[in-house]
């Protein structure tokens, strides 16, 4: 069942609501660099997400949704594509969907190219250095500060926010549909709250590194 | 009303059958009426290629009235022309100007192979129905009119869905060549009627199960297919398949 056509979209649906949830929890702890007193609210928030076992439990759950989430789009866009053949010469078919629509597997691309920077200069690091591996727990309001530095990071950074601005602004109301939301005043409604979260939501992660770049927090 | 009569550029498939490659043909169509209709412009060309002693364009028609879906011509870029909810037969010439060039193509799917110029083979949507888009009942003398009741709201959303024609449109227009609007409107229908309820799980794996089989892509909700539905089918069907299909999956006894 999970494997048909509709059950592959069922998938997609399911992860995505899940990591749309991480995205809020994500944004309102990074949220504590704000809090204009050096890191200290910050790096302690960091340090209960880092230490706490339920966190770090259900932190495997969100490693499965990503991992999910991304196998299962990749196949899916591929496979997609196979099913054409013969192109067509002229084609505005697709005039009366949005382009963001037709393009969830390029913007999922560069949303992962970007993830994987990220992961790389944070996530990593920071589960290495926490209790059994490295030892001492990393600084990381520090480690913002110093990545943020540099030019290219923050550009890369804001493209990957960007690219989730879209990917979401269908993603959102597309997963209520793929669960079955037919009722239009319904769908609607979410379709106004995706797409005030596809905004909100980016543009307050594209601000963190641009905060520190610009030298608004110190 | 304007009567005129305008002179256009045609560059058509032409391809010999399933086997051979194809490629486009060019050909020019002068002194054509505005109040034909695209079908009778495309006679207009027949006649004259017979005359000369060449192979007319194979295309598919039947009603010529809107109803039979069989028109399966991608027009400029879009199934069926330029024009909202509309079939080919009753897209008109007024819908062109004077020296305009006109690309028709066949559907682009591999499910829907070329059997010749803009003749496909849509018999795939034929084995979709086959897998569940009907209802078993006992034949015998007639069934009193009003002897099932059905809430007014149902009748006529299952009355909506039940517009599609097969048509093919939706799975020229989807990025995927998805023909999840056609199977959801054909699940929706009979979901939403008393008359469907008995095999109402089967009905929702099965068809998805035997789309997937002929090779149609997944969906992403895109809207692409409603927006060139000649019926205007809604895509909440495909909300309402999801929903089926997930019920029917999870409550099934296979």
């Amino acid at each position: 069942m999970l494997t048909s056509p509709v059950g592959k979209k069922w998938v997609m649906a399911l992860t995505g609501l899940f990591l749309i949830t991480f995205l809020m929890v994500h944004v309102g702890l990074n949220a504590c660099i704000w809090a204009d007193d050096g890191g200290i609210m910050f790096n302690a928030a960091a340090h209960f997400m880092g230490s706490m076992v339920v966190i770090r439990i259900i932190e495997i759950g969100l490693i499965l949704g990503f991992v999910i989430h991304i196998i299962q789009g990749l196949v899916l866009e591929f496979q997609n594509r196979r099913k054409r053949g013969v192109a067509y010469k002229m084609s505005l078919g697709s005039r009366g969907s949005k382009w963001y629509s037709r393009s969830m597997g390029l913007l999922g691309t560069i949303l992962l190219l970007f993830l994987i920077l990220h992961w790389v200069h944070f996530w990593i690091p920071n589960r290495s250095h926490q209790g059994w591996l490295l030892g001492e727990e990393l600084n990381l309001y520090q480690e913002m500060k110093v990545t943020f530095q540099q030019e290219w990071v923050v550009i890369v950074y804001v493209i990957g926010c960007i690219s989730l601005a879209w990917h979401l602004l269908h993603g959102f109301q597309s997963a209520f549909r793929t669960i079955g939301v037919s009722n239009k005043r319904y769908l609607a409604l979410l379709n106004a709250i995706g797409t005030g979260f596809s905004i909100i939501i980016p543009l307050a992660f594209a601000m963190m590194p641009v905060s520190f770049y610009l030298g608004w927090i110190k | 009303m304007e009567h005129n009569n305008i002179n256009l550029i045609l560059k058509v498939w032409k391809q010999k059958n399933a086997e051979s490659r194809g490629s486009f043909e060019t050909f020019e169509v002068n002194d054509i009426s505005t109040e034909m209709s695209f079908l009778e412009m495309f006679d207009v060309l027949n006649e004259r290629l017979i005359a000369e002693g060449k192979e007319p364009i194979a295309f598919d028609h039947d009603c010529r009235e809107g109803i039979c879906g069989m028109c399966s011509m991608y027009i400029n870029g879009r199934p069926h022309g330029p024009w909202h909810g509309t079939t080919t037969c009753q897209l008109h010439m007024r819908a062109f100007k004077d020296g305009d060039t006109i690309v028709v193509e066949p559907w682009r799917a591999k499910a829907f192979p070329v059997i010749k110029d803009l003749i496909v083979d849509r018999t795939a949507f034929d084995r979709i129905i086959q897998a569940g888009g009907y209802i078993s009942v006992n034949t015998g003398v007639t069934i009193d009119g009003n002897a099932i009741p059905v809430e007014k709201e149902n009748a006529d959303k299952a009355f909506a869905a039940a517009a599609c024609i097969g048509c093919g449109a939706c799975v020229a227009a989807c990025k995927n060549s998805s023909a999840l609007l056609f199977v959801s409107a054909k699940v929706a229908h009979l979901a939403l009627l008393p008359q469907g309820a008995p095999e109402r799980k089967e009905r929702a794996l099965n068809m998805v199960a035997q789309m997937d089989k002929e090779g149609f892509g997944a969906c992403t909700n895109t809207g692409a297919c409603e927006a060139v539905c000649p019926k205007e089918i809604s895509i909440e069907n495909i909300a309402r398949l999801n929903k089926e299909y997930a019920l029917a999956g999870f409550s099934s006894d296979k």
